[in-house]
């Protein structure tokens, strides 16, 4: 395969420690520390979670405030928010893609709040507040108790309903 | 001459239904068409012509010549449609007007645009591009440092996963091309391999995927193959000869040529090589399309063989039966285009399209056909097939597999995404052009 002869390639020049000398290099070197602040990205697995926590009800004081005015009253939706809960018990070609019946993994809720909500202030939540936003949200939709709290060790715990509901269109291309 | 009469009739034989003639009559050029156009009934209305006089622009002087030329005024309605033109806080799209257009670069004000938080300002001196996670060397690079990397220009189509996506529609959209298929375009683009900086940041072996992410408000997050980024993507900084478009990334995007478009990451700020994808929101959700069955595809990555007619297409109108070209674009994200076949019979017979050069891997290829039409109904089709061997499917074919809505949903909508089956325009008797499933 090219591809993997190319990886290989590049695997091997990585242990000569040899293709730096040869390239332009005009990269500078920067710690993980540096990057820190820009490393926002959250995996299935809860690795990126940040410290801090919040709840159900923690959380609801915040949508009222934050959300509530494109995502409507309990997350019930409007003209420029989808709802957060309700819709559907499936998705279909007709709509209805929800985060109870389609979203795979919580962690994609903690990871979308921080970087994109609220719309008009992105990425301006504390990780307390994203935390409680994400354990209103899933509670809302019943899928933790409404006391539960969501820190870096519980949410990746919550098992969402459509996990196992996705094909992979072409395996052979990863 | 009597041979060569002989040979122009012999390629103006139609072969196909419903007055397709064959494409090497193009390659004749001008005598070809010209008794193409001498056979057809209604040539006779060529009038008799006022004799010829000066325009007012022949007799002033014209304008000073400005910094950054624009299209004539004339040419006004030559625009991309624009769902949200006052940015109101949802998604913001922009559609290509393929029927305006011809050959297979997009002009850059005319590229299609999808935001989902809004056109970036940025500024090109505090932009950065970061590189870490599962490598040897965390690199941070400027805008200035890439511009003096190799740069490797190619010419290439950008797809929205979602384009097409009223086909899904259970009955025929009355739109025309640029509201069906408007969410692609085709450009050259210029920029720094990423198999070059990856070489100098290193790689872990354990690495397999890379989160690629923007410094746009949502900070649009996706998961791409290592595999992908070794291959043939591109840190790309110009588009068409200059700097990218600001709805096209600027100052720098991630390209993935033939990869579904929300993957080409614009406003590019941050590169992580991780063992395992992110299952972002858009990979997760958005475009994860929806299956009958309940299931749904994910990582669906390539914008499979596809082909439109953009000319005729609705909005034209034949005014008088007689000599037509139909054209269009075709394109794979596996690799070159081999054949366009068009009908004007709605499928019933076919006949091979001539493609002009250049034919090049995932980008878009100009097929064109040459068209007697005698005035009565026809319907207009274009099917492609790509040098992986993959046909396009027809309607009823990725209908039957990948379903179709229970009612026409707006054009604005997205039932579901990566439509690539065939298109069919109707032209009825008075020459005007409607959307039909045939």
């Amino acid at each position: 395969m090219f591809t993997r002869s190319i990886l290989a390639g590049v695997a091997l020049a990585l242990v000569a420690g040899t293709s730096s000398a040869e390239g332009p290099n005009l990269g500078k070197p920067i710690t993980e520390a540096e990057i820190a602040p820009w490393d926002i990205s959250i995996m299935p697995d809860g690795t990126g979670l940040p410290t801090g926590s919040g709840t159900s009800a923690q959380g609801a004081k915040i949508f009222a405030e934050r959300c509530a005015a494109c995502h409507g009253e309990g997350g019930k939706g409007s003209e420029f928010g989808a709802a957060v809960v309700g819709g559907p018990p499936h998705a279909t070609l007709d709509g209805g893609k929800t985060i109870k019946n389609y979203w795979p993994y919580a962690t994609t809720l903690f990871d979308f709040i921080r970087r994109a909500m609220p719309y008009p202030q992105p990425n301006s939540l504390s990780n307390d507040e994203v935390y409680a936003l994400t354990a209103y949200i899933l509670s809302l939709n019943q899928l933790i108790g409404e006391n539960d709290m969501m820190n870096a060790q519980t949410l990746p715990q919550v098992k969402m309903p459509n996990r196992d509901g996705f094909i992979t269109r072409f395996p052979e291309r990863i | 001459m009597r041979s060569f009469t002989r040979k122009v009739d012999a390629d103006l034989q139609p072969v196909a239904g419903n007055g397709l003639i064959d494409r090497r009559a193009l390659l004749r050029g001008g005598s070809a068409i010209a008794g193409a156009i001498a056979t057809a009934p209604a040539l006779a209305t060529a009038a008799a012509a006022e004799p010829l006089a000066d325009g007012p622009w022949s007799l002033e002087v014209g304008t000073a010549i400005p910094s950054y030329q624009v299209p004539s005024r004339f040419e006004k309605a030559v625009v991309r449609s624009v769902d949200n033109p006052d940015n109101l806080p949802r998604n913001s799209r922009a559609r290509t007007p393929h029927h305006l257009l011809q050959g297979i670069i997009t002009p850059n004000g005319l590229h299609f645009t999808i935001c989902h938080g809004g056109v970036p300002d940025i500024d090109p001196v505090q932009h950065k591009l970061v590189i870490h996670g599962l490598v040897k060397r965390p690199l941070v690079f400027t805008l200035e440092a890439l511009a003096r990397y190799p740069q490797t220009s190619r010419i290439g189509f950008v797809e929205c996963g979602g384009n097409s996506a009223p086909m899904f529609s259970n009955e025929p959209l009355q739109e025309n091309v640029q509201a069906l298929h408007g969410l692609a375009s085709c450009a050259e683009w210029t920029g720094v391999l990423l198999s070059t900086l990856l070489e100098e940041s290193g790689i872990d072996p354990a690495a397999k995927w890379i989160i690629a992410e923007g410094a746009d408000a949502p900070h649009l997050s996706r998961s791409v193959p290592l595999a992908k980024a070794l291959d043939d993507a591109m840190i790309a900084l110009y588009q068409n000869g200059e700097r990218i478009q600001p709805g096209q990334g600027y100052p720098m995007r991630l390209w993935l040529p033939g990869y579904e478009g929300n993957m080409n990451v614009k406003y590019l700020r941050r590169l992580k090589l991780t063992t395992e994808p992110a299952m972002s929101y858009y990979e997760s959700r958005t475009y994860a399309q929806i299956l009958p069955n309940g299931r749904s595809y994910r990582f669906y990555f390539l914008q499979e063989v596809k082909s439109f007619i953009t000319s005729p297409s609705p909005g034209h109108v034949l005014k008088e039966p007689g000599y037509y070209e139909i054209t269009g674009v075709a394109y794979s994200g596996t690799g070159r285009i081999t054949k366009v076949m068009v009908s004007a019979d709605g499928g019933k017979s076919w006949a091979q399209a001539a493609l002009q050069d250049p034919v090049l891997p995932k980008a878009f290829t100009r097929f064109r056909m040459p068209w007697r039409w005698d005035g009565s109904p026809a319907v207009l089709q274009s099917r492609a097939f790509d040098e992986s061997g993959t046909m396009q499917p027809t309607r009823a074919e990725l209908v039957a597999q990948r379903g179709q809505t229970t009612k026409p949903p707006s054009v604005l909508a997205f039932p579901s995404q990566h439509y690539n089956a065939i298109t069919s325009w109707a032209v009825d008797a008075k020459g005007a052009i409607r959307h039909v499933y045939a």
